[in-house]
Formats: structure tokens, sequence, C-alpha cells
């Protein structure tokens, strides 16, 4: 099954791609949404991607940090993104060689399981600190970051696979 | 003896290991800030940390609504300019009866030797945006500690109350609305003057009034107005309208719900007032009572 589909060899990441994608991703999820329904958590998804393919270079202390930053823009028990992300990381380090040797969309299908999974510990968390049960709409946001996992990756890995050198005179 | 890795070999601790502080350290700060309200420092510096990456979000916002707002018709702009000049005719209409009325109204307290209510001072703020935190009911509006905002302040609309000023940042304030589940106003029903205390009752649209018997003269399209007994609401501004009565007889209590009358989820921007110079300082947490003796003996001796 691994041999039918072309395998590239990518180029290194850079660092700085990474920060600016993440950043961005805070960006998304700090924007003014009134209760959307289905809105997927960016920086989660981002977060995902990173620790799945850099588990190097992205890692539980960035993702504890920028939940915490969440936590703190939305007004939400502090403490309480920063828990899930990090146990998010976590999942997604220890799952990404796995992950890595399926095709698009059952990779997708695992993003969808940790995201949900995380979703469930802010759920836990919040209801433990005596919050009101926002409706089972809220978990479609991690269904529609699951179908946005092809886009992400694509976009993502984009630099990655640009050609080393630049021929211009390449006739393809 | 021991063996120690080669140092390019080396990645620090393992990933159990940073999750387990990493969890510790956020377990530590949620019961820091659920139980003992302690991390607000903390907060407030994160804040401000956060705040430039706020104002970039919102940029792309602001520059849709003002395109939109410069496209409006001029059709538009002309039937509202209409509807706004009837509108003032009839308010200088009521404004000169209610000079009339202030007037007279100042008289009689003055008589009844009641403190004259000084006009709380108020500050007009806009809604940045509302909480991603779909557990409560809060917006971020722009003003903060520099503007002299603190906790504690009311919020209001031009219909009615929208909610209270819950922290202050030094940029923003965060505002907990009346329809937070952890939210409690006290109001009077303006038919009858009874009084209540609404809390949110967490679906975001309506409010409860819990624990009122079953055959309480309640009834639906009632009006509630804050009764001021707080000290952090003023007095008779609308709260909300009841709409829906369940009085069952297996149930001491009746279920009352209202709708908020403010425009809790539409507002752009609101009035934040300031604290009522009159209010009388809280009285001190109660004296200690002088506990009963221990021990069945001493008590039969009383």
């Amino acid at each position: 099954m691994i041999e039918d589909r072309p395998q590239r060899i990518l180029l290194p990441v850079r660092v700085s791609f990474m920060a600016i994608t993440t950043l961005l991703a805070l960006l998304f999820n700090v924007l003014p949404w009134r209760d959307v329904t289905g809105l997927p958590d960016l920086l989660a998804l981002v977060i995902t991607f990173w620790c799945i393919h850099q588990p190097r270079r992205m890692g539980i202390g960035v993702a504890w940090a920028l939940g915490l930053m969440m936590d703190v823009a939305n007004g939400a028990l502090l403490g309480q993104h920063a828990f899930a992300y990090s146990v998010l990381a976590f999942a997604a380090i220890g799952l990404n060689r796995r992950i890595l040797w399926f095709s698009i969309w059952p990779q997708a299908l695992h993003v969808l399981l940790l995201m949900l999974g995380s979703q469930l510990l802010m759920l836990a968390v919040r209801l433990a600190a005596g919050g009101a049960f926002p409706g089972f709409g809220w978990f479609a946001g991690s269904g529609v970051a699951a179908l946005l996992w092809p886009a992400v990756t694509f976009v993502l890995l984009l630099p990655q696979r640009q050609p080393e050198v630049v021929d211009v005179d390449r006739p393809i | 003896m021991d063996h120690q890795p080669p140092p390019f070999f080396n990645r620090g601790p393992a990933p159990l290991v940073r999750l387990t502080f990493f969890v510790a350290l956020a377990g530590l700060l949620m019961v820091l800030d659920a139980r003992f309200r302690a991390a607000e420092t903390l907060r407030a510096g994160l804040a401000l940390l956060a705040y430039p990456i706020q104002r970039v979000a919102l940029a792309p916002v602001h520059l849709a609504t003002g395109v939109v707002d410069f496209f409006s018709s001029q059709v538009q702009l002309e039937r509202e300019n209409d509807a706004l000049r009837e509108k003032q005719l009839r308010a200088a209409r009521d404004l000169m009866t209610m000079e009339a009325l202030a007037a007279e109204n100042a008289h009689l307290r003055r008589l009844v030797e009641a403190r004259e209510r000084l006009p709380r001072t108020s500050m007009l703020a806009e809604i940045l945006y509302a909480g991603r935190d779909p557990f409560s009911h809060k917006v971020i509006i722009d003003k903060g500690g520099k503007d002299g905002i603190e906790p504690g302040l009311p919020v209001v609309d031009d219909i009615g109350v929208i909610g209270q000023v819950t922290r202050a940042y030094p940029m923003l304030a965060e505002v907990t609305l009346i329809t937070d589940k952890d939210h409690a106003i006290p109001v009077q029903v303006v038919r009858n003057g009874l009084r209540a205390v609404a809390y949110g009752a967490g679906d975001g649209a309506t409010l409860d009034l819990r624990f009122m018997a079953a055959n309480v003269d309640i009834q639906n399209g009632d009006v509630l107005m804050t009764s001021g007994i707080d000290g952090t609401y003023p007095a008779g501004i609308p709260v909300a309208k009841v709409s829906r009565i369940e009085r069952d007889a297996a149930y001491a209590f009746a279920k009352i719900s209202c709708v908020p009358a403010a425009g809790t989820d539409r507002n752009g921007q609101v009035l934040v007032l300031g604290k009522d110079a009159n209010l009388p300082a809280a009285p001190d947490t109660e004296p200690a009572q002088p506990r009963p003796a221990k021990g069945k003996r001493a008590r039969r001796r009383e």
C-alpha cells in the first residue's frame, strides 16, 4: 500500500515558517467570532500538525504557552487550554510515527480523535469548575478541523516541497 | 558506572516527564484561578502581551465594517434620517414633561429627606469581541483600568442592563453578561414590586428566576427592573421580560424563564456606569457569634 504512493523527500523545515503559521492560527482563533457552530480550533490543528511532522521542534511546552494565550484572550479558565493543548501535543508526538504511515484521510481520522479528546478534556475541566454544558454542536468544530487536515497539510508542507535548486532553464 | 549518552543524542527530559510537568502547572493555575482568584496578576500580564495580537485580529473586521458602511445606500440613510427626526420630535416632547417631572421628583425627595441620587458617571465603550469560550457568556470591551474601569461596574445599553465588569485589564475589560450561568442580578417586578434574583440560565439567551413559590404573582410578559438593593446596579433599569412560567404541583418552586431586555448579543456600543458615590461602605464581616458551649452537659445547664 505504501509503495503505491510516490514518496517525496522534503526539504528541512524553517523554524521561522513554523512560528509564523502558528501565530497566524492564533490570530485566526482570536478573531471576533460570534457563536459560530462548528468553528474549528485552528491553533490546535496547527499544533497537532507540527507535532506530527516536526516532533523535535514543536513540543509540549510551546503548546502549553499557546494554550495560556488562548485562555487569556478568551477569558476562559486560566490553564484550561494550556492543559488540553499540552496533552494534545503529547499524544500527537507519541503517535507521529504511526500517523505518518497512513494516507491523508486516515490521518484526518486520527486527528479527529485527537481533537475530540482535547475537547473532552476541556469539557471535563469546565464542568468540574461549574460551567454550563455548551451543547453537542461545540464538538462539530473537531469534525471541521479534521476535514481541514488535507488542506492544512498541503499548505504547511508547501515550502518544504520546493525544489532545492531552481533551474530556470529546465524544460518542465 | 552509568553511561551518559553522547551530547548530540540528548533530547532533554522524556515526553512523559514534560507532560506531567506542564499538566501539573496547568492544574495548579486552574485551581488558583477557579478557587482562589489568585492568578489575576499573571492574567493581566499575559493580557497585555496578547493585546497586540487581538488588535491585529480585529483590524480586518474593522476594515470590513468600514467598507460596508461606506457603501450603505443613500436611500437607507435618508430613511434613517427621517425616522430619527421623527423620533427626536417625540423625544423633545417627552423631555419637556420629563424636566418638570424631575423637578417635582427632586422636590418630593427633599421633602421625605431621601438622599438625592447623584447621576452616575458613565463611559462609552465598544464591544471588541465576544469571548470564544463556549462555557461562559462574556464580551471584551475596549476600555480598561487605564480609563478607570474596575471590576464590579455595571454595563448597560440604551434599553437595559447587559452585565457587569468582572475583570479589568490595562487596555481591555471583560464583561460578564447577565445570561452567564454564574451571574445573578437582583430584580423587582414592575407590576407589583415583588423582589427576586435573576440568574443566567447558561444557554446564552435566557435568565431564570429561581426559588420562587409555585403560586407567586408573576405573569407572562411581566417586566423586571433592577431593584438596586445590591449597590452594584442602580435601581430602575430594565433587565428582562418574563417569557415562560411552568407551575408544576410536584415542585415547591415555579420555573420562570425571562428574556433579557437589552441586546446582550447584538450591540456594538455599551455604557459603563461609574460607582455610586452615595453608597455607604459595606458592613464588615459578621462579628463572631459567641459559640454555644460544647458538650451535652453544658447545653443542658442552659
